[in-house]
């Protein structure tokens, strides 16, 4: 029956809190049915009447009173008497003099991205922009966030393992022959986020150095591209000439069309 | 004077005949601006009509949808270290039978682009 509901009437319906709590329940027995288009059995609050709500125990109790309101604390000085009942948390000391807008909710979720059907993980990739514009480099496998993880591999062609937007991406049909499950479970978009610099107390020294220095890369992160990589290039030496071709750079020549090329 | 060229990628882009030192001549189609979009005596600047090299029918130009086109031109002011400045647009559809295609930029071409290379 959901997946009847035309997109609005969901929508609209969802905002009831129709479809709230959805339990097995709904699913092998729908409270509802679809008499014509657009025309239900029973009306919205009928159906949520169906639901018994108010015969029904709450799934959790009521989270316990947050621990007790008030605390007994000691205190000093001969005439105060010697204890004294305080809240526990503290009130603010600042009250905000204007209701702060509290932003819209979030209800809509980013899909999947979706890969080229070109775009398979061993598939040789032309980098199209960015520092490698014109590579020939290895799709490894695509990443939550939907970006390709690609590797030169960094000893053929000086690409390390990178992420890449399938947009700026020319896909091949020349394939390696990669084992992907072996691919590092490590290689996800947190291994690539940027790492905060480091906030150091500003010294007369520090802004006098001037230039920034550049951090060798993490052992490991250097460790984990020589193992991938080694996957990768058992593979490459297989088959004849791929390596030249990796390392070579793609470029248009005079006169070649890109849409008459094939890739 | 002003040319284009357009570039490959999810890009291909329009650039000028002058090679800038990162590009080889490598990553890119070249084309010229024809004029915008038109009839016999209105024209619609906000689409121009573009002449991509080796383009010649319509269902050549079906690979070129989609991808982004730079108009890059020379000032003689500079602006961020350069003097060259660039345009940037996407094709958008095709125009006509003979492989010519429209493209919207992010701001109107200036008339001057029309013709030349």
């Amino acid at each position: 029956m959901y997946q009847t509901l035309t997109r609005n009437v969901h929508f609209r319906l969802e905002a009831t809190g129709f479809f709230a709590a959805r339990s097995s329940q709904d699913e092998k027995n729908p409270r509802n049915s679809l008499l014509a288009a657009g025309v239900y059995k029973y009306s919205r609050s009928q159906v949520i009447a169906k639901r018994n709500l108010h015969k029904r125990k709450p799934a959790g109790t009521v989270a316990a009173a947050s621990a007790v309101a008030n605390k007994t604390v000691e205190v000093k000085g001969a005439k105060n008497g010697k204890t004294r009942v305080i809240a526990t948390s503290k009130a603010p000391r600042f009250y905000a003099a204007e209701d702060v807008p509290v932003p819209n909710k979030h209800r809509k979720h980013a899909g999947t991205v979706k890969i080229r059907s070109s775009i398979v993980p061993g598939t040789v990739l032309i980098l199209l922009a960015g520092r490698y514009r014109g590579k020939r480099v290895v799709f490894l496998k695509q990443l939550k966030s939907g970006l390709l993880l690609v590797s030169g591999p960094f000893k053929i062609n000086g690409v390390p393992l990178k992420r890449v937007n399938q947009a700026y991406v020319i896909a091949t049909s020349t394939k390696v022959d990669i084992d992907v499950t072996k691919v590092d479970a490590q290689l996800d978009d947190a291994y690539f986020s940027r790492s905060k610099a480091v906030k150091k107390a500003a010294t007369e020294e520090a802004l006098f150095e001037g230039q920034k220095k550049k951090e060798p890369l993490a052992e490991n992160k250097v460790a984990l591209q020589k193992s991938t990589d080694k996957l990768i290039l058992d593979a490459v030496t297989k088959v004849e000439h791929l390596r030249q071709y990796l390392a070579a750079k793609f470029s248009l020549s005079k006169g070649q069309a890109p849409h008459a090329l094939k890739f | 004077m002003l040319d284009s060229k357009v570039f490959i990628s999810a890009s291909f882009f329009f650039s000028p005949i002058w090679t800038f030192i990162f590009l080889v001549h490598s990553l890119y189609a070249k084309g010229r601006v024809l004029g915008f979009k038109r009839a016999k005596r209105n024209q619609r600047p906000d689409i121009s009509l573009i002449q991509i090299e080796g383009v010649k029918t319509i269902a050549d130009t079906e690979f070129y949808l989609g991808k982004r086109v730079a108009f890059v031109y020379r000032a003689k002011r500079e602006v961020n270290g350069s003097k060259i400045r660039c345009i940037w647009g996407r094709i958008i559809r095709a125009h006509g039978g003979s492989g010519t295609v429209k493209a919207r930029f992010r701001n109107n071409l200036p008339a001057k682009s029309f013709g030349a290379s």
